[in-house]
């Protein structure tokens, strides 16, 4: 796994499973979704234009640099969206309908 | 026809202080506030994992002033029609557009107070789209709101107070191996604390007590310096800076937050019908508001996003504009209370002290003339400096802001303009050779912020 890139500032206990892209991930109930992503060494997505990496700018749902999408197909902001356990997540819109397959 | 409740936008300190006065005058306004808890940006209150380290975060006699602060917010949104997590993004004949849990929401008004506070600004340079660069104003809400640092070697780079808030607070909690690269040099600090002493004394003092905290020696202080490139593949591995003497280093670290001072977020005003004037010394445009901060008929403005004023430049606004509020209810012209008079005092010298501030973390307009072509400007739509240049150099007639963002899509983007807006201005000024002031101004339009198209389509029905 890559070095986080947050470092938690408190004790960080994970109770609670997301999954993104698919893949499961610990994080904690409550915590910024970019927390748990960050603290993981995971990017939130990619620049639509040159695909290069990126990881949030200003933390506080101005610059939409962490855009996710839930798999219901909703816009998400990961600094602005708390964990709830079992969500799941796409770093890319999801394709109509591709929950239900 | 009944009258409306009045709405105020935003539950930072202005707000909540117009709210309060609105409260004890009878009303009971409709409070909307974009984040789900109330308390603004530089005032932002701690997520619930980190509350059990105020004291450490703040010391111990700040933690018990903001912990009786938050108490009397509670009670003040308690009273009132209080609507967290509502983003407006639109603003149409006197009606607002709200998404909320997902759903469209229209609510008429009467009388308007936006108090939507400030964002960081931003010098764009070779690198910053990098993982593991931020916004300084993030640095700080990744501590307060989300229990976390942006990494373990950490540089704080630009001009701002921010710099050192924001270095003694990760230096509390724990975090060593900061450098702080401030802009400005000692000496043009020392030229500005004349002015600051004399319009905000208490400010100053509180500023030098940071400075003397933070003179350790795990803490690097570099004055004078700029930064050059940020350097990595795919994130962050070291920050390359230029010292006054034009000499280069490269610092190793796995994080660098930047900023500039403060940018007024007015894109709401802009809808509500404010118009606005270029600010010579603060390089900046600022809506036009009276002395209580009556921007219109229906609106009123306060706060750092009306005029860089801080926290309690912030709450006497606020209060002010309630009180220009009640009177113009009256069918009076405005307050004329010997605490309106107070009020209006207070919050003119703490932004005065602001403009003198200025001067001692100076918007570094000069780097947009040297920035290199392949520079990323609009992080959004990815729009390099090079491609501005170009629009600039091939548009017919006088060169205006907005036909440059039409032409490259800088600023068309998710963030719209938030982030590049300052940098796009100083370019478009710098590559056609005229004052900034004379380019223009970035238009907003709705929607403000990205909204499903079944929301507009609702609004459009309405």
């Amino acid at each position: 796994m890559n070095p986080p890139l947050f470092r938690s500032a408190v004790a960080r206990q994970p109770d609670a499973i997301i999954y993104l892209d698919g893949i499961e991930m610990p994080a904690r109930s409550g915590e910024s979704l970019i927390t748990a992503l960050l603290a993981a060494g995971l990017m939130t997505g990619r620049s639509e234009f040159d695909g290069s990496p990126r990881c949030g700018f200003c933390l506080m749902g101005a610059c939409q640099d962490c855009t996710l999408w839930a798999i219901s197909g909703e816009r998400l902001r990961a600094c602005m969206t708390e964990v709830v356990d079992g969500m799941e997540l796409c770093r890319l819109p999801p394709e109509p309908g591709s929950q239900n397959e | 026809m009944s009258e409306l409740h009045p709405v105020v936008i935003g539950a930072g300190p202005a707000g909540l202080a117009c709210a309060k006065a609105l409260l004890e005058a009878g009303l009971r306004p409709v409070v909307l506030e974009e984040n789900p808890r109330p308390g603004g940006q530089g005032t932002r209150r701690l997520s619930p994992l980190m509350t059990p380290e105020a004291e450490r975060l703040f010391g111990h006699a700040q933690a018990g002033a903001t912990a009786r602060r938050e108490a009397e917010e509670d009670r003040v949104l308690a009273a009132c029609d209080w609507r967290p997590g509502s983003l407006v993004w639109g603003i149409f004949d006197n009606r607002l557009a709200i998404l909320r849990d997902g759903r469209h929401d229209s609510l008429p008004y009467d009388r308007l107070l936006i108090a939507t506070g400030a964002t960081d600004r931003i010098m764009a340079f070779p690198g910053w789209t990098l993982p593991g660069v931020f916004s300084l104003g993030a640095a700080q809400v990744a501590l307060k709101q989300h229990a976390a640092f942006i990494g373990s070697r950490v540089v704080l780079a630009g001009a701002s107070p921010l710099l050192y808030l924001a270095a003694a607070q990760y230096l509390r909690m724990g975090v060593r191996h900061l450098t702080i690269v401030d802009a400005a040099s000692r000496a043009q600090k020392r030229r500005a604390a004349a002015g600051m002493a004399m319009t905000g004394l208490s400010t100053l003092i509180e500023g030098l007590r940071l400075l003397r905290e933070l003179r350790r020696p795990d803490v690097r202080r570099i004055d004078g310096a700029d930064l050059v490139r940020a350097i990595g593949g795919e994130r962050l591995e070291a920050v390359e800076i230029r010292h006054a003497s034009g000499r280069t280093e490269t610092l190793a670290c796995d994080a660098l937050a930047f900023g500039h001072g403060l940018r007024p977020e007015t894109q709401l005003a802009e809808l509500a019908g404010a118009r606005f004037s270029f600010h010579p010394q603060l390089r900046n445009w600022f809506p036009i508001i009276d002395a209580d901060g009556r921007a219109g008929q229906r609106l009123w403005l306060a706060g750092d996003g009306a005029m860089t004023g801080g926290r309690e430049a912030a709450a006497y606004s606020g209060r002010l504009a309630a009180l220009s509020m009640l009177a113009d209810r009256a069918g009076a012209a405005s307050p004329v209370t010997r605490e309106a008079r107070a009020l209006r005092r207070r919050a003119r010298r703490l932004r005065r002290f602001q403009v003198h501030s200025a001067g001692a973390f100076p918007w570094p307009h000069e780097q947009a003339a040297a920035m290199p072509d392949d520079t990323i400007i609009c992080r959004c739509e990815r729009v390099t400096a090079g491609e501005i240049r170009k629009a600039v150099s091939s548009t017919a007639g006088p060169v205006e802001i907005n036909r440059v963002k039409a032409i490259t899509r800088c600023g068309m983007g998710r963030c719209q303009a938030r982030f590049c807006g300052p940098t796009l201005q100083e370019l478009t000024a710098a590559a056609s050779g005229r004052p900034v002031e004379s380019v223009g101004r970035l238009r907003a339009q709705a929607p403000l912020r990205p909204i499903p198209v079944g929301s507009a389509d609702e609004e459009a029905r309405a």
